[in-house]
């Protein structure tokens, strides 16, 4: 038996960066770094982990649909551990939105092959959190999303989703989309070794043309959404800073007596 | 007036805030038709007509508690097919944001999340969305299809607008999808008797100062005279101090209370992704140059073991 997993793996601005638009009111990816968005290293961890509890062949490929540099993504999750990498680029696929996203990711995830796919439970750019319930709708798999705990057995994918309400347990079969949140265990970094090896893992790269989709299907011709505008937010005015030498609680209940909170 | 569809947030027919201050904003658009899943959802009619709902369409069925998200989105679809709304407005939780998604691409329309505010435009509704930890607002629409828009907690005072809530039973015929993901175990979450963490007017959090899961007492003591909600940074959960699902930021929960109290929290950027639109926001924090003293409207430079309890006991004091 084998098991093929592909992790979805997206390329986001640095969030302690300076953030922010351009013209176009797309993400201005030129004056910030980007980097492999770090709720998807809990994804690959959990993809690797799966892979060293299995007695099957596990093969974990990471896919991403970004610019050129998204590479860079990829290349952080083969040093991790995973054996190869897809990079879906081209020119028109820039202002997808999350509709688009998934058109594409789906469509690559079939070429590819898989029997389970495991994602992020959010980007930390868009942060939808919706991308994998989207590629489970249009993939038809079942979707078995925010776990917390997850492991796959015969053909079974089983996992811990902890919700406001209550704690679940979630079982379905392969194939299925997973998405994990940060509470699934700690991202492993990369050892020398696995740096060194990353280097000669096999980067495929797809256009659209490869996946069969019309460039009027993504980018932000073909967006289902579109932004008017985007403003920064005024910055706060400046409030007033005590220090506290013996009367600071006090002081603080005066403020909040004088703002009617108590 | 055109329909709007609403989904509705409820526990065994008790419904949630969030949903009715989706019904102020549905008013702004159309008319609300409420739709009410499962397990008591016939007994949420009499407060969704209160606050507008002009019709409520109920359905239950075992496959709500038993499957994940889907048949919940096949019932939603079942509802838009039946009504032809002008836009499907649902609550910003990690579930019903996954709802929506799927309905859209179900319906050929776009999706837009955590929406903060939604106002009537002459090409559809038009959404607000504070973006990048809250740095940005944005203002956008669905180009294509029927606009499906989630929408956070706190983003509309709650207005009473009593209108006939006709309850209709709602015909669903779940696929064979919809059964592909079992719930085989559900633990219920313990009440604290405590607010609902997105929906309290005021958060009293605790970060790595408090230093230990017994000393999570003085914030909620803190939090109790003032009747708030208790939140914690990632680093006070992932230490085990206070549990994951009272963590506030970017992978917690989005808070965006009248007061915001943060002890013992530095304010790193994950953090205040999910606090930065609280409308006051006060800080006690020992060291004068932590970045979260850059968005208070009140700080304290000191210990939060001084500064908390004494707070604490002068609110009590001052509510008598
Ligand atoms: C500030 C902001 C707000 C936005 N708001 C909207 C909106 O309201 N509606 C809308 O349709 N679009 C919106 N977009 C665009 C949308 O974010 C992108 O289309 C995006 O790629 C999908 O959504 P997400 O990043 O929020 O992903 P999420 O749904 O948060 O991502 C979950 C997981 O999906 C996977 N994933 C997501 N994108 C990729 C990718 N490109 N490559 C590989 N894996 C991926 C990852 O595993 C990730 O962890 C917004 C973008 C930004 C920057
Ligand atoms: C992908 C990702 C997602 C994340 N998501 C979140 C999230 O959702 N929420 C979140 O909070 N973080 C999140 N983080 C973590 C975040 O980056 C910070 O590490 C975290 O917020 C720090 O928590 P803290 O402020 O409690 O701790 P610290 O940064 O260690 O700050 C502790 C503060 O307490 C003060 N202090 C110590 N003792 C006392 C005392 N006796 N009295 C008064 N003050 C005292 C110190 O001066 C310091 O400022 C995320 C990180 C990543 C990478």
């Amino acid at each position: 038996m084998s098991l093929r997993i592909v992790v979805t793996v997206k390329y986001v601005p640095d969030a302690t960066g300076d953030r922010h638009f351009a013209d176009d009111l797309t993400v201005d990816r030129d004056d910030v770094d980007g980097l492999l968005s770090e709720l998807d290293e809990y994804a690959v961890e959990q993809a690797l982990q799966i892979s060293e509890n299995s007695d099957d062949d596990v093969e974990i490929t990471v896919l991403t649909v970004g610019p050129e540099d998204a590479k860079d993504a990829l290349r952080k999750a083969l040093s991790m551990g995973a054996d190869k990498a897809i990079h879906v680029e081209d020119d028109d696929l820039h202002g997808t939105d999350a509709i688009g996203t998934s058109l594409v990711l789906a469509k690559a995830i079939e070429k590819a092959g898989y029997d389970l796919v495991i994602s992020g439970m959010a980007s930390t750019d868009g942060t939808m959190g919706v991308v994998p319930a989207l590629l489970a709708e249009r993939l038809g798999v079942p979707q078995v999303t925010l776990l917390s705990e997850v492991s796959v057995e015969d053909g079974t994918v089983k996992g811990r989703r902890d919700g406001d309400a209550a704690s679940e347990q979630l079982e379905a079969s392969l194939p299925a989309v997973v998405s994990v949140t940060d509470q699934s265990g700690e991202a492993r970094y990369p050892s020398f070794k696995g740096i060194m090896a990353a280097k000669k893992k096999p980067v495929e790269s797809w256009d659209l043309e490869d996946l069969e989709i019309e460039a009027d299907e993504v980018g932000l011709e073909g967006s289902y959404t579109v932004v008017d505008s985007a403003a920064e937010r005024p910055a706060r005015t400046a409030g007033t800073i005590v220090k506290d030498e013996g009367e600071g609680g006090k002081q603080l209940a005066e403020f909040l007596a004088g703002q009617k909170f108590i | 007036m055109a329909e709007v569809l609403v989904y509705v947030d409820h526990v065994d027919g008790a419904v949630r805030k969030p949903t009715l201050e989706l019904l102020t904003l549905a008013r702004r658009i159309g008319e609300p038709v409420a739709v009410a899943l499962g397990n008591g959802a016939a007994d949420t009619a009499a407060v969704l007509a209160e606050h507008g709902a002009v019709k409520v369409l109920t359905h239950d069925a075992s496959e709500y508690a038993d499957y994940l998200v889907v048949p919940k989105v096949e019932a939603l679809q079942a509802a838009y097919e039946a009504v032809s709304p002008a836009a499907v407005l649902v609550p910003s939780s990690a579930e019903g944001k996954e709802i929506a998604a799927r309905l859209a691409l179900r319906i050929g329309s776009g999706v837009i999340t955590d929406a903060i505010d939604l106002e009537a435009g002459d090409e559809g509704p038009v959404a607000t969305q504070s973006v990048f930890a809250a740095a940005f607002t944005t203002k956008s629409r669905i180009a294509k299809g029927t606009p499906v828009i989630t929408v956070k907690p706190n983003s509309a005072a709650v207005e009473a607008a009593p209108a006939a809530g006709a309850v209709e039973a709602l015909a669903v015929a779940f696929s064979e999808k919809a059964t592909g993901t079992k719930v085989t175990a559900r633990t219920p979450r313990e009440s604290t008797g405590r607010p609902e963490l997105t929906e309290a007017a005021i958060v009293v959090s605790g970060g790595r100062g408090v230093n230990g899961a017994e000393n999570f007492a003085i914030i909620e003591a803190l939090a109790d005279s003032l009747g708030a909600a208790v939140g914690a940074s990632r680093a006070a959960v992932d230490a085990g101090w206070y549990p994951h699902t009272n963590q506030v930021g970017q992978t917690g929960k989005s808070v965006s209370p009248q007061l915001y109290v943060a002890s013992g929290i530095s304010g790193a950027i994950q953090h205040r992704a999910g606090m930065q639109t609280s409308k006051t926001i006060v800080a006690i924090n020992k060291d004068a140059e932590a970045p979260i003293f850059d968005l208070v409207d009140y700080g304290v430079v000191g210990d939060l073991f001084d500064v908390v309890p004494q707070l604490t006991e002068e609110i009590k004091t001052r509510k008598g």
